[in-house]
């Protein structure tokens, strides 16, 4: 879904601001929400995906002014209080995301492919600027569980995972800095033939 | 008590006045209390991610790779194998792709829909790699960002951005200075470090 999260190519955030001789966590609360979030992934309470996508449907203002670990904590705290406060261990048992799938890959490396223009209104790993774009493909991953279903309770549905390169000007037209390029790892329903 | 006590006093304080602080607590009193994890538990997980899970993994992995020939032939055609070997595993690794840096290709590595990274190797990321203006801007003007964290990068040096949106984590493989012929590898692996791994640096003999 397009959202505060999908921020690839945004001019919203001028400056890359780095710290010198930076500590792991930069506060106790932040070290804990880390273990606790992935205590509560880790006993299967929720995938991943799920994690994810509660994430993403933070308010817009939280997202930005909690920072990274209190997003990880509203993530967590979204979903206890969607589950009407309960805490269930064991929905999800295998942590791992690649699976052996059978299906042939549809596309090989070296194909030409065009991004589809898929923005559904739940979760989604087709960042909002590569859709409907052209890019050949790089690399052939295997299957992988599908994040736009998984993150809604409609199964894994795995699918194959290539990571697909677009060129600097294909993304950002006259603008694009020359010579650059963005490899981004896409889901085979995201893609077609051109 | 002294101005500085004071002021120090007052920091502690405010701390403990952070509302995500007390959310924390909240939620690890659920969590506890609901048999997931136990306090003491929760303690020497946030160490072991404070002192042994970090870029000194992934500094071993490049060191190696850049005298053994054929270790870095394997660790090019399958990187979760080959980091294996040196045990090298676990959450966020699941699946590793390295992409090697040459005087014509640099390579440097983003998530802009959440901040994925290859915690195996490199550990948690720095705060500027979970920042919007990195997470925005990388990709968009891969050459601008660089020179702002102080690699100028030649015309004709193809940059390559990749974006991590699924599971399969990357690292770089920087270029070995050519100033360390004979260095071995753990006088190596002290030159590598975290940012050339992630690819907005490069390494620079000492």
């Amino acid at each position: 879904m397009d959202g505060i999260h999908d921020m690839g190519g945004s001019r919203d955030f001028p400056a890359v601001l780095t710290e010198r001789d930076e500590a792991v966590f930069h506060a106790e609360w932040e070290a804990r929400a880390f273990v606790l979030s992935n205590a509560y992934t880790g006993a299967g309470c929720a995938n991943v995906d799920q994690f994810r996508h509660a994430i993403e449907r933070l308010d817009p203002a939280a997202y930005i002014g909690d920072g990274y670990f209190g997003r990880w904590l509203g993530s967590i705290e979204l979903m206890i209080a969607e589950a009407n406060d309960q805490v269930i261990p064991g929905r999800y048992s295998d942590l791992s995301a690649a699976r052996k799938i059978d299906a042939v890959p549809r596309f090989g490396v070296g194909d030409t492919v065009r991004t589809k223009n898929h923005n559904p209104p739940g979760h989604t790993r087709l960042p909002g600027y590569v859709r409907n774009r052209t890019g050949r493909v790089e690399l052939l991953h295997g299957g992988w569980v599908y994040p736009d279903t998984h993150a809604h309770h409609e199964g894994e549905n795995p699918e194959h995972v290539y990571s697909v390169r677009f060129d600097g000007d294909e993304l950002w037209g006259a603008d694009a800095e020359p010579g650059t390029s963005v490899t981004v790892d896409l889901f085979e329903s995201y893609l077609e033939p051109t | 008590m002294s101005h500085d006590e004071n002021h120090e006093h007052e920091h502690e304080h405010e701390h403990e006045h952070d509302p995500r602080a007390i959310r924390t607590e909240a939620l690890e009193r659920l969590l506890v209390e609901q048999g997931l994890i136990t306090s003491a538990a929760i303690d020497t997980i946030i160490e072991r991610y404070e002192t042994d899970v970090g870029p000194l993994n992934g500094a071993r992995v490049v060191a190696k790779a850049w005298t053994d020939p054929d270790y870095r032939a394997r660790l090019l055609e399958d990187g979760t194998a080959a980091i294996a070997e040196l045990g090298i595993g676990g959450p966020q690794g699941e699946k590793m792709v390295v992409v090697e840096n040459t005087p014509d290709v640099h390579n440097v590595i983003v998530c802009t829909l959440c901040s994925c990274y290859p915690w195996p190797v490199l550990g948690l990321p720095p705060a500027w790699y979970k920042d919007p203006a990195y997470r925005s801007r990388i990709v968009r003007e891969p050459r601008k960002v660089l020179r702002e964290f102080g690699l100028t990068l030649d015309d004709d040096t193809e940059v390559r951005v990749w974006d991590s949106s699924a599971e399969i984590r990357y690292l770089v493989l920087p270029e070995r200075p050519a100033s360390t012929l004979g260095a071995d590898e753990e006088a190596l692996a002290d030159l590598v470090t975290r940012d050339a791994m992630i690819g907005v640096a490069r390494i620079d003999a000492r």
